[in-house]
């Protein structure tokens, strides 16, 4: 037999922090199920027994209008945790308390840990657990979880609780929290209506409370009949009369009205003179009117150029160096000892391994992007950031959290696509994730660099700037087209809390870095893997399962000419082409080693004389620009593309996502081409 | 002439006396953000670009766009 103890709490509330502080090394990180909303659990620490910890999402409210918020309630209600430990955040009680007042509406066994109690000191704020206590009549221990001050003594009390939790029952606060019209509603439904229900209810007070309030998961839940409904709707109206207010906002001014004086009662705030605080120092300078901007962008500049610069591609030539030169040569070396057939060789070293680094080559830039994304989120600046740039991302009908996903497509979309975890509106890290791989990433640029070099020698950087422009510019029309059409929909409301800047712990950093990599390679990873063995089959075989003499004769080369003329249109209707497009799918630079084996020049991975010949006998400037176009735009790659189906959570918009993009890219490239040789470019 | 939160300068003070707006995502939010009827609000700024806003509300620190600062009438 093991405990049960969740965590509830608001954003913003030291959560992470104290999940991580009791758990440790023990937290397990997955999906809920069918969302992709964070499910951590793991197993208290610093406390005799079994115990097993939940960590529930990040919510204001138990209003079951977010995924989050649904989770969290469903979690509660269904699943029974022992104990549900509410963190709330000591140096803004009035507002974290109402999420209490939800929890406590439910009855169910509640346990407050009063967490950043150094900075509500530090604030001046002088807190008097004891009232806290007689109000909410349930255990409140004050904490710093960032310290770990605190936690093992508000284990020992949820422990305490869950021993003797048969008695204690959240009900009597009831009368409390809400004035007398409200509770006499609530009874006589729970009289009335609720005995007339079809299905039983365990918890009748907190259902009539539900129904009062006009909540559709509970409705739905119980089946409730028109009949009744109106019924109900008759004291919904008797008490919205009174108030002169719809009856979702006579509940929740209710509660707000208890936190409010609650607060007033235990909270003794320093006197407020003009003086700032921190906080306010370094708002001062970070949303400044001129240099907000600026400062933004110089701090991503520095981001990526860690991440994707020197230490980036330093970690990718390691890993690649190690996984496709010294794996792969032992492998090699001992089949060859082993006298293993030369497909099966070639399955394992080209096909396996090589499938296994181009996966792996991402993990170390995951990891130094989100070791940084993370002190961005964790300090509070990733708020500020949504803040300043939310007034360009509007007219795309997103809001400003989409930002930094979107700059960091411009690195690699795989870590840009994993970022979109960040907002909250399941259509708009919908529409972000869509738009993500019209930012070219680094992997783009080998294609750019071959052909500007070949075709485009004189201005080689105007170019390319022009392809990054292109792809801005798709996204931008995307954005407005998506959102008109398949993403139609209410409009997400941007009503965002600035958390005040705080450190970070090394902890949290460490853990949620180490996170991301082994969530990459776990859950991309199967379907990368898969992909690069099937393309490595498709490549290495003939239709009659002998080995080709070049990529050319292989099942992709034939699928490759099959679908060339497609390409025709676009001025590039030659079969290396749509071949070398096809390898693009296992990664974008791909595309240029193809084409050098193809042109018969092996190892030209760079722009080396003889393929810069090739391709100029076989492309022209203009149909060169319409194929960088195309390659910048179509399918993204697997490990993209994985990512993708992992963060969307469905094969419907995953293939939509690809379908769309392929389908622009033709789009793009077949008016690059037309209207080019209409302008008598060639 | 009924002000709204749109209307205030980065600080003035004043105090939440309705929230417009039927039930629908913003609205709800704002209640759960503490965005209700008598609570004190205090403009902090505007962001570099016009919009949106920052508000003091409940002893913490909130965004919102000035369409939604629309629907907020205040004293």
């Amino acid at each position: 037999m093991f405990l049960k103890f969740a965590l509830v709490g608001n954003p913003n509330c030291g959560k992470t922090t104290l999940f991580n502080e009791i758990t440790g090394s023990t937290q397990y990180v997955g999906n809920w199920p069918g969302v992709t909303i964070e499910k951590r659990e793991g197993k208290a620490k610093k406390i005799e027994g079994d115990i097993r910890i939940i960590d529930l999402p990040g919510i204001y409210s138990l209003s079951p209008y977010s995924m989050e918020e649904i989770i969290a309630r469903d979690y509660i209600v269904n699943e029974k945790p022992d104990v549900v430990i509410n963190i709330i955040d000591a140096t803004n009680i009035e507002r974290n308390m109402y999420l209490t007042t939800q929890l406590l509406e439910l009855g169910v066994s509640v346990v407050v840990a009063l967490n950043m109690m150094d900075a509500a000191d530090a604030k001046g704020h002088k807190i008097d657990i004891g009232i806290l206590e007689s109000h909410l009549k349930v255990p409140v221990i004050p904490i710093t979880a960032s310290k770990g001050r605190g936690v093992t003594e508000l284990l020992e009390r949820a422990l305490n609780v869950a021993q003797t939790a048969a008695s204690a029952g959240g009900v009597p606060l009831f009368n409390e929290m809400h004035d007398e019209s409200i509770i006499s509603s609530i009874q006589e439904i729970e009289k009335n209506i609720i005995p007339n229900l079809n299905s039983k209810t365990e918890n009748s007070r907190w259902t009539a409370l539900k129904l009062l309030e006009g909540d559709e998961k509970v409705q739905e839940t119980l089946q409730v009949p028109d009949a009744l409904l109106s019924e109900i709707k008759l004291y919904q109206e008797k008490l919205e009369r009174k108030y002169d207010m719809d009856i979702e906002t006579i509940i929740a001014d209710s509660r707000y009205q208890f936190t409010t004086s609650v607060a007033r009662k235990a909270v003794k705030k320093k006197e407020q003179s003009s003086y700032l605080t921190v906080s306010d120092k370094i708002d001062k300078v970070v949303t400044n009117r001129i240099l907000a901007i600026p400062l933004f962008l110089g701090m991503m500049f520095g981001i990526f150029s860690v991440t994707f610069g020197t230490i980036g591609s330093f970690t990718i030539d390691f890993v690649d160096e190690l996984v496709n030169g010294t794996i792969a040569n032992l492998f090699s070396s001992w089949l060859e000892v082993a006298g293993a057939a030369g497909w099966l060789k070639d399955l394992i070293v080209n096909g396996i391994i090589a499938g296994m680094g181009s996966m792996l080559v991402f993990v170390p830039q995951i990891m130094i992007l989100f070791f940084f994304l993370s002190i961005l989120e964790d300090t509070g600046y990733m708020a500020r950031a949504a803040f300043v740039m939310d007034r360009l991302l509007r007219k795309l009908g997103l809001s400003g959290k989409s930002f930094i996903p979107m700059l960091i497509g411009f690195g690699c979309s795989v870590p840009a696509v994993m970022s979109t975890r960040t907002l909250e509106n399941e259509k708009d890290r919908r529409l972000t994730i869509m738009l993500i791989p019209f930012m070219s990433c680094g992997a783009r640029l080998p294609i750019y660099a071959l052909y500007t070099a070949a075709f485009f020698s004189n201005n080689q950087t105007m170019v390319v700037f022009s392809l990054y422009l292109l792809g801005i510019v798709i996204a931008v029309l995307s954005g407005f087209v998506l959102k008109k059409t398949i993403l139609k929909g209410e409009v997400a409301p941007f009503v965002m809390e600035l958390p005040p800047y705080r450190i970070p712990t090394f902890k949290g950093l460490m853990i949620h870095m180490w996170d991301k990599g082994k969530g990459f390679v776990k859950k991309a990873g199967t379907i990368i893997f898969a992909a690069a063995v099937i393309i490595w089959f498709l490549q290495y075989f003939d239709f009659s399962f002998q080995a080709a003499a070049d990529p050319g004769a292989s099942i992709l080369g034939a699928v490759g000419k099959a679908i060339a003329p497609i390409f025709t249109p676009l001025g590039f209707g030659d079969w290396k082409s749509a071949v070398a497009l096809l390898t693009g799918f296992v990664a974008k630079e791909a595309v240029v080693s193809t084409m050098g084996i193809l042109d018969g020049v092996s190892g030209a991975t760079d722009g080396s004389v003889d393929l810069l010949t090739a391709l100029q006998a076989s492309f022209t400037p203009l149909t060169a620009y319409a194929f960088m176009a195309f390659s910048l735009l179509y399918l993204p790659c697997m490990a993209a593309f994985a990512t993708i189906k992992r963060e969307m959570n469905s094969w419907k918009w995953t293939l939509i996502t690809a379908g769309y993009s392929t389908g622009v890219a033709w789009l793009v490239a077949f008016l690059i081409f037309q209207v080019g040789k209409l302008m008598g470019f060639s | 002439m009924e002000r709204t939160l749109k209307e205030l300068m980065p600080g003035e003070k004043s105090i939440i006396t309705k929230v417009l707006g039927d039930k629908g995502a913003v609205k709800r939010r704002l209640m759960d953000m503490g965005v209700t009827r008598g609570a004190e609000v205090l403009v902090r700024k505007v962001a570099p670009l016009g919009d949106p806003i920052e508000v003091n509300i409940r002893g913490y620190e909130l965004t919102l766009r000035k369409s939604e600062a629309e629907n907020i009438i205040v004293a």
